[in-house]
């Protein structure tokens, strides 16, 4: 291969580097109304009245939109597969506030400064209701979230939203119980994962003017063009075909941007007024009023046999997706069906539980999707097994987890909100990651740990997978035509969010036309332009979006050899074509003069080709994530000296960006098991709300990362790739809760696993708690 | 009121709000390259040179640098070019939502500490956050960019 599997630059860094226009905000129209909203101070409350007279005699305020302004019309803001598995319980507005920073009205003005000033003059009266905060107690708690009863699920879900139920699951292989009962060693634990802010550093942005065909033209900062459009569309009555969705670059999603945030409004108003209109989310409105990863509870219990074989996983697990369930139901499923086959060798596995609602900001997408809690827990419990057992944690892995040409019931039975789709492992290295990893780290060397004196230094581990699409459901599309003078467009409707897509796909084009990137044109994600496709989620890109481009590009060049045949009059079979010059016999022609005839010469018509894919199935990376932690014995001061990452993704189009997505995703994962953590007072106010008290990690946090990647070919991917862009996230919360337990035999079972645990856990356990 | 700025080498009057900060004078003056990832100097994708030092521009009055140079992405593209094109080798670009501002204060790095260590430079930009990277392959990039004036 000369293009695919090699270090290319990305093909748009340079200009984003040097300040070119290039994000949401970059396009808004001068002199752009702006949308500002009155956010919720309480977390739970009905208004009662509106007094927006004073506000809305003020010069320069276009209008004040309240809830009475909206047809009432329930929605999800959720960008996913339509009909969607997600319950239909959010409003454009609505007389009821569910979290500290809900939408109550919004203000639209000439200016930022004229509409603080009227927020400012607005009284609202609430009915301060309580509020549920305690996910614990939110079933069937006496305080419903969602009172009201124009909402809906699109198909059965278990959304009972009397009971405070935003979706339920169980499925059950096997006797779970009869199988724990006899098994020699058993464990059963409960795990707690924390909410997690994305901190993308551009925040949440939309601007939308009419053009002069008068339909509405909406740029916006998000992970789904398409099911923005479709949502707008369904949701404010405005026809399909009146809409436009442009994705310019957009800077970091990780899933938060897979939803509606400010879009509705902003449309709303351009629409009604005619006139251009942006909102961008403060900082604080982005920790406050947009999404977090779910919170989750996780009880496991785990059985193995006297030789260690693993023979019974059970997981109950309860999910808080705050006041609105987008994404509730697939986040918690995949808790399972992206953790639970990695053990594929046991006689029964059961996964069952709810997801409810609370007065907390709305959970939603967010990079792992539910694999990094279900990993934290299952790849806890494990170790916790193993030390019981007295069976190194390794060999227990490589003894019980998943191998290639392998399978798990699992994968038919638990799919997107649905059933699944059988499948066979025809690529799983995770033997290779586990024992190339295990010599990287020096496994055997620092194993459980070494005293350094004032430090101890310890290893800990965990084996993880995800998916590549959601088979059956996500579809990508390719638009490819030649160009006069050789060169190519690529239209596809796939997001570039920063992950690299674009660079990625171009190169998919250029490698099978076979030329070099800088000949392949790549625009992607505007509904006007470029062909369907379901959006940057799921880890679908690479592997859906990569196929339909290796598709329409094989056609495309087909198309091309059909058009030499006719000109050199032979068959197609016929003719030898190198990516530059077409030859037959002793004729030859250049791909230049070849496109410029058929441009401006003879027989012209413009060759172009779309082509979709669908993947029959959704062949999951696997990855083995090791780390070198050094703890002071005093402080319990953490350090992650090495994090060995060694990964199976197939090929790696773009060795450099996939391993950018390795490195960033261990990075954001390591944040979220050692300090990140979306905090509320007791009234239910989001304590951290900025940068200051929401910490991310900074550069001093990182001090070595080893990410390697095995040799491993999928065929049904884009020659041979599989998905790199989450995968990463999910080993780090539970391979630092290993190497904690390695280093003190002190377990910390909830994230973020602090000093401050660490420390209390000993304290506790040498005062005998 | 009026204040005088020289922007990127070109004396400038500006008509600002008392209470507008540099960041939203300079986006809506057309200076896109300065971007808001936040409000309060947590993040620095605002940064821009004033006076040839990096300041979060999202939290300084506009007022305040009446008189004084500043400088945007826009006004060293040969530097940025060169960074880059660093970038670009070492797979540093993701979403590059911070690029502009991290070429800003890489420059800055440079006027002042060329021969800059690991520690320095993890030091000099711990101020501009990446949530994309991981920072290892921005690092090595930003080392190669130091390198090639030594």
């Amino acid at each position: 291969m000369k293009v695919v599997n090699h270090k290319i630059p990305s093909v748009d860094g340079l200009g984003i580097m040097k300040g070119r226009k290039a994000y949401t905000d970059d396009f808004a129209e001068n002199d752009s109304l702006i949308v500002k909203v009155l956010r919720s101070p309480h977390a739970f409350a009905k208004i009662k009245k509106i007094d927006d007279k004073s506000a809305k005699a003020l010069p320069g305020i276009e209008m004040v939109l309240t809830y009475k302004d909206f047809k009432r019309k329930a929605f999800t803001r959720a960008g996913q597969g339509y009909p969607e598995p997600s319950p239909y319980d959010k409003f454009v507005l609505d007389e009821y506030v569910r979290y500290v920073g809900d939408e109550v009205l919004a203000v639209v003005g000439l200016n930022e400064s004229v509409c603080q000033d009227a927020l400012d003059l607005i009284e609202v009266e609430y009915e301060v209701l309580e509020p549920v905060l305690d996910f614990e107690t939110a079933l069937d708690n006496k305080v419903l979230v969602h009172p009201e009863d124009d909402i809906h699920e699109m198909f059965p879900i278990g959304f009972e939203p009397k009971r405070n139920k935003a979706a339920s699951y169980h499925m059950e292989i096997g006797d779970v119980k009869e199988v724990l009962k006899g098994c020699k060693h058993t464990v059963n634990e409960t795990f707690y994962t924390q909410a997690q802010a994305h901190v993308m550093l551009e925040p949440h942005t939309v601007n939308a003017r009419m053009d002069y065909q008068e339909r509405l033209i909406i740029f916006s900062a998000t992970q789904t063009p398409f099911h923005m459009r479709r949502i707008i569309s369904q949701t404010l009555e405005i026809p399909l075909s009146k809409i436009r969705v442009i994705k310019p670059r957009v800077g970091g999603g990780f899933g938060g941007k897979q939803a509606i945030h400010g879009e509705m409004l902003v449309a709303y108003v351009t629409y009604k007024t005619g006139k251009a209109a942006k909102m961008i989310y403060t900082r604080k409105e982005v920790f406050e009023s947009s999404y977090t990863r779910h919170p989750m509870k996780l009880e496991i219990s785990l059985g193995a046999d006297e030789n260690g074989m693993l023979k019974a996983i059970d997981a109950h697990i309860l999910s808080d997706t705050g006041a609105y369930g987008e994404h509730a139901l697939t986040v918690y499923m995949v808790a399972g069906s992206k953790v639970l086959p990695l053990y594929n060798k046991v006689d029964a596995v059961r996964f069952y539980g709810d997801v409810v609602y609370t007065n907390h900001v709305s959970a939603g997408a967010f990079r792992g999707y539910g694999a990094i809690q279900g990993n934290f827990a299952l790849e806890s419990a494990v170790d916790i097994l193993c030390k019981k057992m007295n069976m190194d944690p390794i060999k227990f892995r490589q003894l019980n987890m998943m191998k290639e040409n392998e399978t798990s019931p699992i994968f038919a039975i638990m799919g997107e909100g649905t059933e699944g789709t059988p499948m066979n492992m025809e690529t799983c290295k995770l033997e290779e990651c586990v024992s190339r990893g295990k010599e990287l780290i020096h496994w055997d060397d620092i194993y459980p740990f070494v005293d350094k004196g004032d430090k101890i230094r310890s290893v800990g581990m965990a084996i993880a997978m995800q998916g590549s699409g959601i088979p059956l459901i996500d579809m990508g599309s390719a638009s490819i035509k030649l160009n006069d003078d050789g060169f190519y467009n690529l239209m596809v409707g796939a997001t570039e969010i920063g992950q690299g897509s674009d660079t990625v796909l171009t190169q998919i084009a250029a490698e099978v036309l076979m030329t070099s990137v800088d000949k392949v044109v790549i625009y992607s994600s505007d509904t006007d332009l470029t062909p369907f496709d379901v959006g940057a989620y799921a880890s679908s890109t690479t592997f859906v979006s990569g196929n339909a481009v290796l598709r329409a590009a094989s056609e495309l060049k087909d198309m091309m050899l059909d058009e030499m045949a006719r000109i050199f009059k032979c068959d197609r079979e016929d003719i030898e074509f190198d990516g530059v010059t077409f030859k037959y016999d002793d004729k030859e022609m250049s791909l230049i003069d070849f496109s410029n005839e058929i441009t401006y010469s003879e027989a012209q018509k413009q060759l172009q080709v779309t082509s979709s894919y669908v993947g029959p199935k959704s062949p999951p990376p696997f990855m083995a994530g090791f780390v070198e932690l050094e703890i002071d014995k005093e402080t319990a001061e953490m350090e992650v000296i090495n994090y060995v990452s060694v990964v199976d993704c197939g090929t790696t189009i773009n060795p450099m960006l996939a391993k950018g997505q390795v490195d960033g995703a261990i990075v954001q994962g390591l944040g979220m098991a050692m300090f990140e953590d979306v905090k509320y007072t007791k009234k239910g106010k989001l304590i951290s709300s900025d940068l200051l008290n929401y910490k991310i990690p900074t550069r001093l946090d990182i001090k070595k990362l080893t990410t390697e990647f095995v040799e491993s070919y999928e065929e049904s991917g884009p020659f041979g790739a599989k998905s790199v862009g989450e995968i990463g996230i999910d080993t780090p919360p539970a391979a630092i809760a290993n190497a904690v337990e390695n280093a003190f035999g002190i377990r910390i079972k909830s994230l973020p696993i602090t000093a401050e645990k660490i420390l209390e856990k000993k304290w506790e356990i040498e005062n005998g708690k | 009121m009026k204040i005088k700025l020289n922007v990127n080498q070109k004396e400038k009057v500006f008509e600002v709000e008392p209470n507008e900060y540099l960041l939203d004078v300079l986006r809506r003056t057309h200076y896109t390259s300065v971007r808001r990832g936040c409000d309060n100097t947590g993040c620095g994708v605002c940064t821009v040179l004033l006076d040839n030092k990096p300041v979060p521009s999202c939290s300084l009055l506009a007022v305040k640098a009446d008189g004084h140079e500043i400088i945007t992405v826009e006004g060293i593209q040969e530097e940025a070019d060169k960074l880059g094109r660093h970038f670009g080798d070492e797979g540093a670009d993701q979403c590059g939502f911070c690029n502009p501002s991290m070429a800003l204060t890489v420059y800055s790095l440079k006027l002042e500490n060329p021969k800059a260590t690991d520690e320095e430079i993890n030091q000099y930009l711990v101020g501009n956050l990446c949530r994309c990277t991981g920072y290892v392959a921005q690092h090595d990039a930003i080392k190669k960019y130091l390198g090639d004036q030594s």
